[in-house]
């Protein structure tokens, strides 16, 4: 190893590692430590300056490794494994020393830090000089993409990549696609009929040569990586046969089970045993609940088999399982509604005039459960005074600490909803703060205060029946502490609207684990950075848009939508990707056969031979993860670029100050 | 289950009726409450804003006595007033969180040869001992004598849910555990918007016109609701309804009869013990005419209000109750 050259660069990322490290200090210590040949700290390593330093001292100075000790590899490490390669250096003979997320910004000690930092260059010196040169793998990518979520985010990312010739996979969970935005009556803040503008998407869709709809279906599993995945997904019976339904809803118009729709009417309207969400639906084809289907239950009716034109219906018909492979994923799950349950004090479910913003969306929508008339739960009587209680489960810190973003603008639409429909009725806005932070929001905003709707801030405290005073009676009075006037309120009305927030799909966590990433603490799917790569993932291949990534509104949903897709369509048009060559490798003459391994393998990437009784690394399979490598009790295993030697050298260098000798584990 | 009994100063006096039907009905509920030897005031709401050092020692010093009594191991020690309870829970949660101060505690405690590690005794409130240690089955399986047609408000009180601490057994803005408790004896629990506010506490003492207009709601709402009795959980609370509601018929021109009475006198009477081991007719407003109209059949006639207009939009359907 004598012959190696090393030179060690030490950023200071501005002020966010100097601050805390003394970076000239542990340059100069770096520069006396062995192997190394020169070392350098510099303001900021990842600027073309700092990469041209690096890219003149390996010409000038023979260095044949490269150590950069500045903030995370996600960040730079593509960046300084380039600048290598200009060189004329292998791109793997470089380590990077993360003393910066793991350093700096974790303490404010800056002796221990700088120490650290020490430590840190030693053990990523110590490492590098055992890195053996690799080459990237060129894996081709599958030219379909998958999609989960058939919502606006979806729809756009679905018609993106199809435009672009390429096939698309959209799975839905519901009978039909559209998603939250079908459900809702005017968009904010153009007052768009919000139906009119999706569904022409949605039969794009549905029509598309290069979109195959995978509707009341759900993922099941997802295997392999960017560039080749496959995934299962399960194909709920419908208990229709699609190829003979012509949609023309007969059956539902003759059939005699009725059953509350929780899902499309939140619970405010009925909906058939045989049903569409919606009369766009798309598809068109009907699903039969088993759960209300009268057949079902007693085993008799069967009224919609009868009138059929087709001989569509099929009560035999059973789950599907399909099988598909896909180049890149996007996911598109949408969120869920706050449910305002959980803050009993406002009356949900108690009194049964207070609404949820989505029982009212549905309320006023020409094609919902009252024709678009507002009225109060008797369905006949329309309020003479309107309450709007916003940040219902938003900005709390008993529920959701953040802002959901959407309330303030549908609540200021239903004001003059209300008022566009019911002009002589009072409406009240409860507001912590108005956040009309979108184009032509703050203008509506206006447009509202002056239409006549009263604003009092402060947060609602309870939502109560008990009149206390005169005028009060068989009124729902609102008690709030206007903070602008800092007094105690009560205001009878007689309909309240709770504005409930966004929160993460109640089962995001599966869905990230199924993807191999991660939720944060309020369950939306981290991207990859939240500033400049708000699409992509931590795994290769797998991207996000929408909701499901933070609560947002329609326009920025689209807008991630199209940039998934283009991210998309510039990986298929690359036709190979170059992976990363981290993969682990059986040396088959120290292989026992014992098979441990072929069990332990997340990714089904290790096959055993039955005639020579060893096992082989499928390389193309091989996520690197090194599970494989750490249990082999033949140490037949090795990880590239995770060699048991690379990995102690490291351990080893780390711990250069320690005084005592620690035995460590034999090296192999 | 055996649990330390603390039954605090208004269960010896004023509050007997609380006391003596809470003996009552623990013998069929199979809870083995066994009373503090030598315990002392919990400080009550005045001592904690005069001193509070000297306040957390005078409540500790219960704590302490519960933990000598009882031997080694973690204890439960039940209050049936809410203050109590909320002493109780208070201090040992301060002293938990503070070790200054659990030090300084026990200097105090030390001239009294008593010693007290927080979090040693868990204090739990009767009420959350009888719903969730004992459980509605439990309870549903001994009703001999249903309360049917009995209309309750179920009246908490502003403390026993809100001390914020571990030992929180029910939504601080809107309980439903005693609700749940009478609906298993078989009376009508009114959905009782007010279950959760202020009784006017001891602001009958210092400032008597914001009490008696905190208790006018409290009547006044419950008689619109047509509640027969209204049902507490807390000395402070049923003290305040009971002895004052003449005084605020007098104040507002009102003639509210409504009788306050103790859960567990309610559950006494549907366990079929008698009267007058639960400490019946110790209060102000007679009880008698009121359960006069329990039933021996649920009255079906009362469904009127039920009835929905087919025109009608669905309510929201609720998750767990029913």
């Amino acid at each position: 190893m004598s012959e190696e050259r090393v030179g060690v660069y030490v950023c200071h990322c501005g002020t966010n590692i100097a601050k805390t490290i003394d970076v000239q200090d542990v340059a100069t210590w770096a520069a006396r430590q062995p192997h190394v040949t020169v070392a350098r700290d510099y303001k900021f390593m990842c600027s073309s300056l700092g990469q041209e330093m690096v890219e003149q001292d390996i010409t000038e100075h023979g260095l044949t490794r490269v150590v950069v000790a500045a903030c995370s590899p996600h960040m730079h490490e593509k960046t300084f494994q380039g600048a290598c390669e200009r060189a004329g250096l292998n791109r793997f003979m470089f380590e990077m020393a993360n003393i910066r997320e793991l350093n700096s910004w974790t303490t404010r000690d800056r002796e221990s830090a700088t120490q650290k930092a020490k430590s840190m260059v030693r053990g990523a010196v110590e490492r590098v000089i055992h890195h053996r040169p690799l080459e990237m793998l060129p894996v081709p990518i599958n030219p379909n993409t998958l999609i989960v979520g058939g919502g606006i985010a979806g729809i756009t990312a679905a018609l993106d990549i199809a435009n672009a010739g390429y096939h698309v996979y959209l799975v839905e969970r519901e009978p039909s696609i559209g998603g939250h935005m079908a459900q809702v009556d005017k968009t904010f803040p153009t007052l768009d009929c919000s139906a009119c503008i999706l569904t022409p998407r949605m039969v794009d869709v549905g029509q598309h040569p290069n979109i195959t709809l995978l509707s009341y279906s759900e993922l099941e599993q997802v295997d392999g990586h960017v560039g080749n995945f496959t995934v299962r997904v399960r194909k709920k019976a419908r208990f229709i046969n699609e190829a003979l339904c012509t949609g023309c809803g007969d059956c539902i118009e003759k059939c005699p089970g009725k059953a509350l729709d929780e899902t499309f009417e939140v619970g405010l309207g009925y909906r058939k045993a045989v049903y569409k969400p919606f009369p766009q639906a798309v598809p068109k084809y009907p699903v039969i609940d088993p759960e209300s289907c009268i057949f079902f239950q007693r085993g008799k009716c069967k009224a919609c088999e009868v009138v059929c034109p087709t001989h569509a219906i099929d009560f035999n018909q059973k789950d599907e399982y399909l099988q598909l492979t896909v180049g890149n994923i996007i996911l598109a799950t949408g969120y869920d509604l706050f449910d305002a349950r959980k803050i009993p004090q406002y009356g949900y479910g108690r009194l049964a005039n207070v609404f949820t913003s989505m029982e009212f969306e549905r309320m006023v929508n020409a094609a919902g459960p009252t024709d678009g008339q507002i009225v109060l739960r008797d369905g006949i009587t329309p309020p003479k005074s309107v309450g709007i209680i916003h940040c219902v489960g938003s900005r709390d810190k008993h529920y959701h600490e953040y802002c959901s973003r959407v309330c303030c603008m549908y609540s200021l639409k239903f004001a003059h909803l209300i008022h566009e429909r019911l002009p002589d009725t009072e409406v009240y806005n409860f507001y912590i703060d108005i956040r009309a932070s979108g184009k032509r929001y703050e203008e509506f905003y206006h447009r509202v205060l002056e239409e006549g709707t009263h604003f009092i801030r402060g947060r609602v405290a309870e939502v109560t029946d008990a009149a206390r005073m005169p005028g009060e009676e068989g009124k729902l009075i609102i008690q709030v502490e206007d903070t602008l006037i800092g007094k105690q309120r009560r205001i009878p009305v007689d309909m309240v609207i709770l504005s409930v927030g966004v929160q993460s799909r109640h089962d995001s966590q599966e869905v990230a684990q199924l993807f191999g990433m991660g939720c944060d603490f309020n369950g939306y799917f981290i991207e990859r950075h939240p500033k400049l790569d708000p699409v992509l993932t931590m795994s290769d291949g797998v991207f996000i848009a929408g909701a499901c990534q933070g609560p947002m509104a329609i326009p920025e949903t689209v807008a991630q939508a199209g940039s998934a897709a283009s991210q998309v369509i510039s990986l298929i048009s690359q036709g190979t990707l170059m992976m990363e060559p981290i993969r682990a490798r059986i040396n088959a003459d120290k292989c026992s056969g014992c098979r441990i391994c072929n069990n332990l393998c997340p990714y089904y990437a290790i096959t055993f031979h039955e005639d020579r009784k060893v096992s082989e690394v499928i390389t193309a399979m091989c996520q690197g993860c090194g599970a494989c490598v750490s249990a082999c009790p033949s140490s037949a295993i090795t990880g590239a670029h995770f060699t048991t030697e690379q990995v102690m050298s490291q351990i080893e260098g780390i711990l250069w100050d320690v005084r005592e000798t620690i035995p460590l584990m034999a090296r192999s | 289950m055996k649990y330390s009994y603390y039954p605090g100063c208004s269960l010896e006096r004023q509050a007997s009726a609380y006391h003596q039907s809470t003996m009552a009905v623990a013998r069929p509920l199979n809870i083995d409450l066994v009373e503090l030897e030598d315990w002392n005031c919990c400080g009550a709401i005045e001592y904690i804003a005069v001193d509070l050092l000297p306040a957390y020692a005078l409540i500790s010093r219960n704590l302490a006595l519960a933990a000598n009594q009882n031997g080694p191991g973690n204890h439960q020690l039940v209050a049936p007033c809410s203050a109590c309870y909320l002493n109780l829970s208070k201090a040992d949660k301060y002293m938990s969180d503070s070790p200054e101060l659990a030090e300084k505690v026990n200097i105090a405690l030390a001239a009294g040869g008593l010693s007290y590690t927080p979090g040693t005794i868990r204090t739990r409130h009767l009420l959350d001992v009888i719903v969730n240690d004992v459980g509605l089955d439990a309870i549903k399986e001994r009703v001999t004598n249903p309360l049917y047609n009995l209309r309750v408000a179920p009246y908490y009180g502003c403390v026993v849910v809100r001390p914020g601490f571990n030992n929180q057994f029910d939504d601080t803005e809107y309980p439903t555990s005693m609700d749940r408790l009478l609906r298993t004896l078989g009376a009508k629990v009114i959905d009782f918007p007010l279950k959760s506010h202020c009784c006017g506490g001891h602001m009958t003492q210092i400032s008597q016109g914001v009490a008696l207009e905190l208790i006018r709601r409290l009547l006044k709402n419950a008689s619109d609701y047509q509640a027969d009795v209204i049902v507490t959980l807390c000395p402070m609370c049923q003290l305040n309804l009971d002895a004052y509601q003449d005084s605020v018929n007098k104040h507002f021109g009102t003639d509210y009869t409504i009788p306050i009475l103790y859960f567990t006198q309610l559950i006494g009477l549907a366990l079929g013990l008698p009267a007058t081991e639960l400490g019946f007719g110790k209060e102000f407003v007679d009880a008698r005419p009121a359960l006069a109209r329990i039933g021996s059949q649920p009255d079906m006639t009362d469904t009127a209000g039920l009835r929905r207009d087919k025109k009608a939009l669905p309510m929201p359907r609720m998750t767990g109750e029913v």
